[in-house]
């Protein structure tokens, strides 16, 4: 190695490169610690019973809240149920239809159409929110000649497939080839293999996908704005526009009068979405030991 | 179940991603037409104008592609001073320890954080200080957008780049360490050569989730329609353009958000498969 540097530079250079290595690692720790201490700090004093058990409050009872100084009555559980209930259907399609389709691609790695399918679902997760959103409202908004809760249903599912159809396909691609092998010298044909001994085995590394697809598209704002749109009160049907916390969020943001809300809901959605992740995070750990 | 059976099974469900992402550009190219054919295709790109005043409509897409383009790289500009060393503490200094599994759990969760979050945090307290400290009268510009977008992307530029670091072989190291190297020596004359081009696609795959982002963006930016003059200049990006006036948007100007959409589609598409290309061919 040709250098001019006497052997103490190098040693300094080698120190110093080292400490702004690990000040500036540090250093990036600081927006999660700060984001987490602001939306706590400012979201804890709004948590009370009825914030989760009261729908957003009317434009009227807001003016009158704050004609009054009274803290602005509500909560969110219009927005709790909504996304429930869209992540509950966006899931029951998703899940099925991402493990089997993982399944196919692994199961076809050599093919050309698998191959094609793989490469495509890589575009989908790429795929920008917002645009999702826009799809969903060609296809089904257009044509119910309404926002709805099935339209937003469908925008998390289509978010979420690609996450749980990768998630479905890597677990299965390092099992290990002699179970593969065990299972077809005991005489089980591909299907049986898959849905009695891969599938199964790989339950851990789809599980946390699944966990992490969830806390992926439960924070989405951009796909629902043009397809859920926002409905003020707790509503089931699934033809009418419905809320979401994240939507909800929003809503807040862009009305002065109720950005006292803004942190408790903003502290619920985080508390679940971190939640999700670090238990994910945990299993995927456990399970590999 | 019949093995046939089971097979046409898995093929079928696994149509439904081409059925997806054709039914994807097929939707966004024929509700884009319109705008194409009003204003021809290279007359909307490069219009800087968006008035829809009836009567004298006129929409064009260069400010918000300038806008995304500015915000993306400026996010990158800054990301890199911290995604660089996350990657290296966690895949070389301190590689396997706890202290590591830490960083990168910290790193992980930023991830996770949902973007219309990123907005709210950006809005009320890296907002103001942009205010306090003059750098642009009512806080919403495109270098605040940028900030926030930059912290956004972190975590997907350090994990991936680390994942690369770590793949470098102990002995390659370990020879370099007996004649006499430091430990930066054998980052800078070995580690950049062997994992650049791995390092430099988790930077391109890190700007792909840049480009798309949208709430941060429309809450950040301050949504003005020109084109931005500097980078402490408010404007507009393709996804907060959207974001803001889809919703109110009817023919010609629905049109136009879509046809925008669909540029944005193509662009990060195409980063996307560059990024994914390197990787591949990056294997160590």
């Amino acid at each position: 190695m040709k250098s001019n540097l006497n052997i103490k530079q190098r040693f300094f250079k080698d120190r110093s490169i080292f400490v702004i290595v690990c000040v500036f690692s540090l250093l990036s720790s600081i927006p999660l610690i700060a984001i987490l201490g602001e939306v706590f700090v400012k979201g804890i004093s709004q948590f009370s019973l009825s914030f989760f058990t009261l729908p957003t409050p009317t434009a009227y009872k807001v003016l009158k809240a704050v004609e009054q100084g009274l803290p602005i009555p509500g909560g969110i559980a219009n927005g709790i149920i909504g996304s429930m209930i869209m992540l509950l259907i966006a899931s029951a399609v998703a899940i099925p239809l991402g493990i089997l389709c993982g399944a196919y691609i692994a199961d076809n790695s050599k093919q050309r159409f698998a191959k094609f399918v793989s490469y495509l679902t890589d575009l989908l997760q790429g795929t920008p929110s917002v645009i999702i959103g826009i799809i969903t409202y060609i296809w089904i908004v257009i044509p119910m000649k309404t926002y709805s809760a099935l339209a937003g249903s469908i925008a998390l599912c289509i978010m979420m497939l690609p996450l749980i159809i990768r998630s479905t396909e890597e677990t299965l691609r390092i099992l290990p080839s002699s179970l593969k092998e065990a299972g077809l010298a005991l005489g089980a044909n591909k299907a049986k293999l898959m849905l009695k001994v891969q599938l199964p085995s790989a339950f851990g590394g789809i599980f946390t996908g699944i966990l992490l697809a969830i806390s992926r598209v439960i924070g989405e704002t951009a796909p629902l704005m043009f397809t859920a749109l926002g409905c003020s009160f707790i509503r089931l049907s699934l033809d009418k526009p419905i809320s979401a916390v994240p939507l909800l969020i929003w809503e807040f943001f862009n009305d002065p009068y109720q950005q006292e809300l803004i942190w408790g809901a903003s502290l619920f959605l985080l508390t679940f979405v971190l939640t999700l992740n670090l238990l994910s995070k945990y299993l995927t750990r456990k399970w590999k030991k | 179940m019949g093995d046939k059976i089971f097979k046409i099974i898995l093929f079928i469900t696994a149509l439904i991603i081409p059925l997806i992402c054709g039914g994807i550009v097929y939707a966004l190219v024929t509700d884009a037409y319109q705008a194409f054919d009003y204003f021809g295709f290279f007359n909307f790109l490069t219009s800087t104008d968006w008035n829809y005043t009836e009567g004298q409509e006129q929409y064009g897409a260069m400010p918000f592609i300038i806008g995304t383009l500015m915000t993306t790289f400026l996010a990158l500009l800054f990301c890199i001073p911290f995604s660089l060393p996350v990657a290296l503490f966690c895949g070389e200094y301190f590689k396997g320890r706890k202290i590591a599994s830490i960083l990168s759990t910290v790193v992980d969760l930023l991830a996770g954080i949902p973007s219309i979050i990123y907005g709210l945090w950006g809005f009320f307290s890296l907002r103001p200080l942009i205010i306090s400290l003059n750098i642009s009268p009512q806080g919403s510009s495109i270098l605040t957008a940028s900030l926030v977008l930059a912290i956004m992307i972190v975590p997907y530029a350090a994990s991936l780049s680390s994942e690369f670091i770590k793949m470098i072989p102990d002995d390659i190291k370990e020879s370099a360490y007996s004649l006499g190297a430091t430990r930066w020596e054998i980052i800078h004359k070995l580690f950049f050569p062997i994992a650049g081009s791995g390092i430099f696609s988790s930077y391109i795959l890190a700007i792909g989730r840049a480009l798309g982002e949208t709430m941060t963006v429309t809450m950040l930016i301050g949504n003005t329609n020109a084109i931005p003059t500097s980078i402490t200049s408010t404007g507009n990006s393709m996804a907060s353009i959207i974001a803001n006036q889809f919703g109110e948007a009817d023919g010609l100007r629905l049109s136009s958000l879509i046809a925008i959409a669909l540029i944005l589609f193509l662009i990060t598409a195409i980063i996307n498969m560059i990024g994914k290309i390197m990787i591949k061919h990056s294997r160590i």
